[in-house]
Parts: C-alpha cells; sequence; structure tokens
C-alpha cells in the first residue's frame, strides 16, 4: 500500500523563523538529513517519490472560469496558517510502517540540531479494489 | 520482455525454465544472491537473442551456460576484488565446483520449489517475498515488477536486493532438509489445517507443522500477486492484470510438483474460478459490477470448467482447507446460470466451516450476507452488531458497506445511504468508492441508475479515471 506523506510548514513561520533564518550549519545539517532520509528510504525499497516544493511566495492559484480565460491569483500563503512544503510516497506493507517514516521525518534536525517535530500529514494513495471473495 | 501478450513465442518457454536454470546454477556455484542475477542476465539475453536467432535446440543448456559464464565473470571480478584489497588473498574462496549443472538435471523438479520456499521465507516482507518470487521463480524482470506495482525500477530493484541480502543473513540453506525428507508432508499440511481450525492443544513443532507453515507462505504470497492482478483490469493499468496470470502460472507450478495436496488445488481453482468473471467485472468505463449483476455469460466457460473439476476432485479427498472452501464458494456461484439461481444455503454452510477455520472478520462478514440472503436482512444486521466491537474492523468500509447493503434489503432507504456514504469515505480504492457513491446516489433518487452531473458525491477526482 502506498502513502503519501506531507510535511506542511507554518504559514506564519516562512518568513520569521523559516530555515532561511537558521545559522548555516544548521541549514546544511538539515539538507544532509533530508538527503540521507531520501537515500535510506531508496535503500530499503520504499520509496516511491520524494519532492520538496518552492516555497509559497511562488504558488498561484488557477480557476476555470465561465468566460474561459483561467483566472489566475496569487497563491495560498495570505490566507493559509500552513503550506505543503514537501512530500514522500512511500510503498510500504502496512499504515504502522508508514506512521515510523513519517515520524523520522518529522525529527529532522531544526536551529540548533534539535528535531523540528513538524507535522507529517500521512495519507493513503487511492489504489485498486480489493477482489469481492 | 513486457507482462502482457507474449511478444515472441519462447516467452513461456524462457519463464518456465527460469527456476530450473536458476536451481542448476545455484547448485553449481551456491550463492543464491549472484546466481539469481546472473540468471536474470540470461534471460534479458535471451529475451534479446531468441526472437531475431530463434529458439536454441537446447534452450534450458543456452540458459544455464550464458548465466553460469556471468558467475564465471562475477567470481573472477571478486576474487580480483579481494586482491586489489590485498588482504585476504589466501583466504579467498575457489569458486565452488559443484557437480556440472547438467548432472542436477533430474533435480529441477524440487528446486523450483525449493526457490519459493525461499522467496516466501517469513523473515521476509510481504512486498520483498512477493518480487522476488516473480523474479526468481516467474522470471520476470525487474522492469516488469516495478511496472506492474507502480514503483521505480530501482526501487524495486533496491527490495529485491535487500530480500536477498536478508536471506542471506538468515542462513537459509539451499536443501531444505525439511524438503529434502518430505515424502507425504502434503497430507500433514492438511492435517494441520484441520487441527488448527479445531482448536486442539497446541503440541511440539515438528518438521511436517514447519513444512505446512512454509507452504502456508507460499500460497499466500502467490495469492497476494493474483489479487494485486485481478484487482485492477481495465485502462492504463491493463498490465496488472497480467499478474493474475503469473499467480495461475507460478500456482500450475507448484500443483505439478503437489499433485496430491488439497490446498495447492483449493488455491488454484480459487484463482481460476475467480479469474473466470474478470470479464464482466467491469463495465466500459472501468466502474465496478456487482457479482449479483454481472452479465454472466461473458464469464470464461473453460476457467470455470477447470476450477470446478480441481475443486470437486480436491473436496472428494476429504480433506478441507481455506482455499478449497473459497474456492468451492466460488464455485457455487460460478455455477448459477443467474443471481437469483444462487444457493445461498449451500454457501452459508460453506462460510461457516470457514468460520471455524479461520478467525478473520471479512470471512463473518461474507457470512452475514450470506446468513441475509437465507435468513432475511434482519438475521444479518443482528449478527453484524457483534462485529461492531470488532477492534480489526474499526472504521474498515466493508462493515459499512455491507450495512448499507442489508439496511437497503430491509427497506431503510436513509440508513443505507448514510452507510454508503460513510463506506465510500472510508474506502481507499477509487472505483470501489465511485461505487458506493453512486449506490448512495441511487437510492437518493429512487430506483434510477442515472448519475446526475451536478451531484457532488459522485464527481471525479484524481485517479478515478484510472481502474
Amino acid at each position: 500500500m502506498k502513502y503519501m506523506l506531507m510535511m506542511h510548514a507554518s504559514g506564519a513561520g516562512w518568513k520569521d523563523a523559516g530555515i532561511g533564518t537558521w545559522p548555516p550549519e544548521d541549514i546544511r545539517a538539515h539538507i544532509a538529513f533530508m538527503k540521507r532520509f531520501a537515500e535510506e528510504l531508496h535503500q530499503s525499497g520504499e520509496l516511491v517519490a520524494a519532492e520538496g516544493l518552492a516555497g509559497p511566495e511562488e504558488a498561484r492559484i488557477v480557476r476555470a472560469t465561465a468566460s474561459g480565460v483561467p483566472e489566475v491569483t496569487d497563491g495560498p500563503f495570505a490566507e493559509s496558517k500552513e503550506f505543503l512544503a514537501g512530500y514522500w510516497i512511500v510503498d510500504v506493507d502496512s499504515p504502522t510502517q508508514a506512521y515510523a517514516i513519517a515520524a523520522r521525518a518529522s525529527a529532522a534536525p531544526g536551529p540548533g540540531g534539535a528535531p523540528i517535530n513538524i507535522p507529517i500529514e500521512v495519507r493513503e494513495v487511492m489504489s485498486a479494489p480489493p477482489p469481492e471473495m | 520482455m513486457t507482462i502482457g501478450p507474449e511478444p515472441f513465442p519462447g516467452e513461456h518457454l524462457l519463464r518456465d525454465l527460469a527456476p530450473q536454470v536458476l536451481g542448476a546454477v545455484m547448485r553449481r556455484f551456491g550463492d543464491f544472491s549472484a546466481a539469481e542475477d546472473a540468471v536474470q542476465e540470461a534471460l534479458i539475453a535471451a529475451a534479446r537473442q531468441w526472437p531475431t536467432e530463434g529458439v536454441p535446440d537446447n534452450p534450458r543448456g543456452w540458459l544455464i551456460h550464458v548465466a553460469a559464464r556471468r558467475m564465471t565473470d562475477h567470481i573472477r571480478a571478486e576474487l580480483a576484488r579481494r586482491r586489489r584489497e590485498a588482504l585476504v588473498v589466501s583466504q579467498a574462496p575457489e569458486p565452488q565446483l559443484a557437480p556440472p549443472a547438467d548432472e542436477a538435471a533430474a533435480l529441477d523438479q524440487d528446486d523450483t520449489l525449493i526457490l519459493l520456499f525461499m522467496c516466501c521465507h517469513p523473515a521476509l516482507s510481504r512486498s520483498s517475498a512477493i518480487a522476488l518470487t516473480l523474479r526468481a521463480v516467474g522470471g520476470l524482470t525487474t522492469a516488469e515488477i516495478a511496472g506492474a506495482f507502480l514503483v521505480p525500477e530501482a526501487t524495486m530493484a533496491q527490495r529485491i536486493s535487500r530480500a536477498k541480502q536478508r536471506i542471506r543473513s538468515s542462513g537459509v540453506p539451499f536443501r531444505l532438509p525439511t524438503l529434502r525428507q518430505a515424502q507425504g508432508w502434503p497430507e500433514h499440511g492438511r492435517g494441520a489445517t484441520l487441527r488448527q481450525a479445531q482448536g486442539s492443544p497446541e503440541r511440539s513443532r515438528g518438521a511436517a507443522d514447519e513444512r505446512a507453515e512454509r507452504l502456508g507462505a507460499v500460497l499466500h504470497v502467490l495469492y497476494l500477486i493474483f489479487n494485486e492482478g485481478y484487482a485492477t483490469s481495465s485502462g492504463p493499468e491493463l498490465q496488472r492484470t497480467d499478474l493474475s496470470n503469473e499467480a495461475i502460472r507460478l500456482a500450475r507450478l507448484v500443483r505439478s510438483q503437489l499433485p496430491g495436496d488439497g490446498e495447492v488445488a483449493g488455491l488454484l481453482a480459487l484463482m481460476l474460478l475467480t479469474d473466470a468473471r474478470r470479464p464482466a467485472r467491469t463495465g466500459p468505463d472501468g466502474e465496478l459490477i456487482p457479482l449479483a449483476q454481472q452479465d454472466r455469460r461473458l464469464w470464461n466457460k473453460d476457467a470455470i470448467a477447470e476450477g470446478v473439476a480441481l475443486v470437486t476432485a480436491a473436496l472428494s479427498q476429504g480433506s478441507i482447507g481455506a482455499y478449497q472452501l473459497q474456492a468451492a464458494i466460488a464455485a457455487v456461484h460460478d455455477e448459477s446460470p443467474r443471481a437469483e439461481d444462487t444457493d445461498w444455503p449451500q454457501i452459508l454452510a460453506l462460510y461457516g466451516l470457514l468460520e471455524r477455520m479461520a478467525d478473520n472478520p471479512m470471512v463473518t462478514l461474507n457470512h452475514t450476507i450470506a446468513l441475509a440472503m437465507v435468513q432475511g436482512p434482519e438475521a444479518g444486521l443482528r449478527r453484524l452488531k457483534t462485529l461492531d466491537t470488532d477492534p480489526r474492523l474499526t472504521a474498515h468500509h466493508r462493515l459499512d458497506a455491507v450495512r448499507a447493503h442489508l439496511l437497503e434489503m430491509s427497506g431503510d432507504r436513509e440508513g443505507a445511504i448514510a452507510h454508503y456514504l460513510k463506506a465510500a469515505a472510508r474506502t481507499a480504492s477509487v472505483p470501489e468508492q465511485n461505487y458506493l457513491n453512486t449506490q448512495a446516489a441511487r437510492l437518493r433518487d429512487g430506483n434510477d441508475n442515472s448519475q446526475r452531473s451536478n451531484d457532488p458525491t459522485i464527481q471525479g477526482k484524481p485517479g478515478a479515471q484510472v481502474g
């Protein structure tokens, strides 16, 4: 079964307490952790995909309109408390394993090397139906 | 190679030979992990060369030769690496010069089984066992397996490689002693199943019990491969349905080695009887069609005939296992010309037996449906209450789906709608969610099947068109 693990960053903290405000060695440690984490998931044969997303300032919201001209507005940053910073998709045998992986991601190091304990939303990826037996 | 229609006439031959060749190479060189890689390379070479150059006169010998050459290269490279490391040159192992591979010809039969037992070792995770079985015994390439499970090829390669490491570190010998003395062991296997079912006191775990357990693990892996393929049957995921064919092929292979085993026959019968309905199971847009509404003329009559014969013969041998019972239930459905002709009392009796054999809430749920069909929805709903407290079913969509169905049968339209929607919100399957939402919409609408496009519950969502 596949799960998407979504890392939610706080919108308010993005500018004031985001990674850009950390000391350089802490940023390096964080990036090294994320790289190693992805590599470990690959090595264990569980990684389907992992991506980090560009900052919310660049996000745009697109809506189709009746006129046929899509409406493009600035992203959710202004009004949202949280935004998606990045995600992993893992293929595991049980939800418990997905939670364990999410917990590791949540403990990524932040300022001073302390775990940031950032919330990770875990959602099962929809799949085919089970047989009717 | 792709899973799917045969790209060339030798494809089947190649896949049939895969476990025999691997067995022969392993006997000669010992190292399972390296031998498995070498055989995979030989299979890929054959898939490339045979279509243009023709299938060689002795295809098995050809594959063994190519794989053995790869093994020799591998060993040389390994020795060179060790020399470069200049540490333990004097202790570097010589290639194990076991008897030439050809002498192992008589042992092929056992090899395939032993390989299956290795690949389905309990030390492996479910997904690892499935991947390794498909590659080492099924002869599929890593790319094909990755494609079938929709994960990157590199990830699947890692999964297979780690599974082999785990087998190596668990020290499973290639010659499983319990298999070497295996005369008559299938009978023990069945005995164990029945003893468990009857709840007899725990006794010391003998070799027979271990064999039964290990065969159970093999059959379970084949069953999971079948389900993985059966679950999707249309559109872009067409490829995956061939996992069902692969599982059926592997089950036939096991049956050819263990023709007297009732559960092996039962599993093969179950696969055939389930797969027979595949053409009727989904509509033109991939939507699920429940058993009762399927066009039974589309069912595969040959598969049904074969499955019915298999399960009838197995049951007449007097030993009963869970796969045989599930196959028997599938046979009752498959043999009913119309849904309303279904022999529900017989299905109810069979689920009763199955429930005694396996403490599985899904079996109880199905038993409940049969109960409702025989004694009416009220009896079914009463029975469902006993399942509400089962922690294994907490928040499980099937419980809601069955309750919705029984409430609809009992005439409680509002209750049925509520539970269809609850089930739809809880399922992780797109086609099933669409089906459940449509059931709720149908009830709201009266008995009309039309799907109102402005109804938010049946609007498409990403992925909804797949499967």
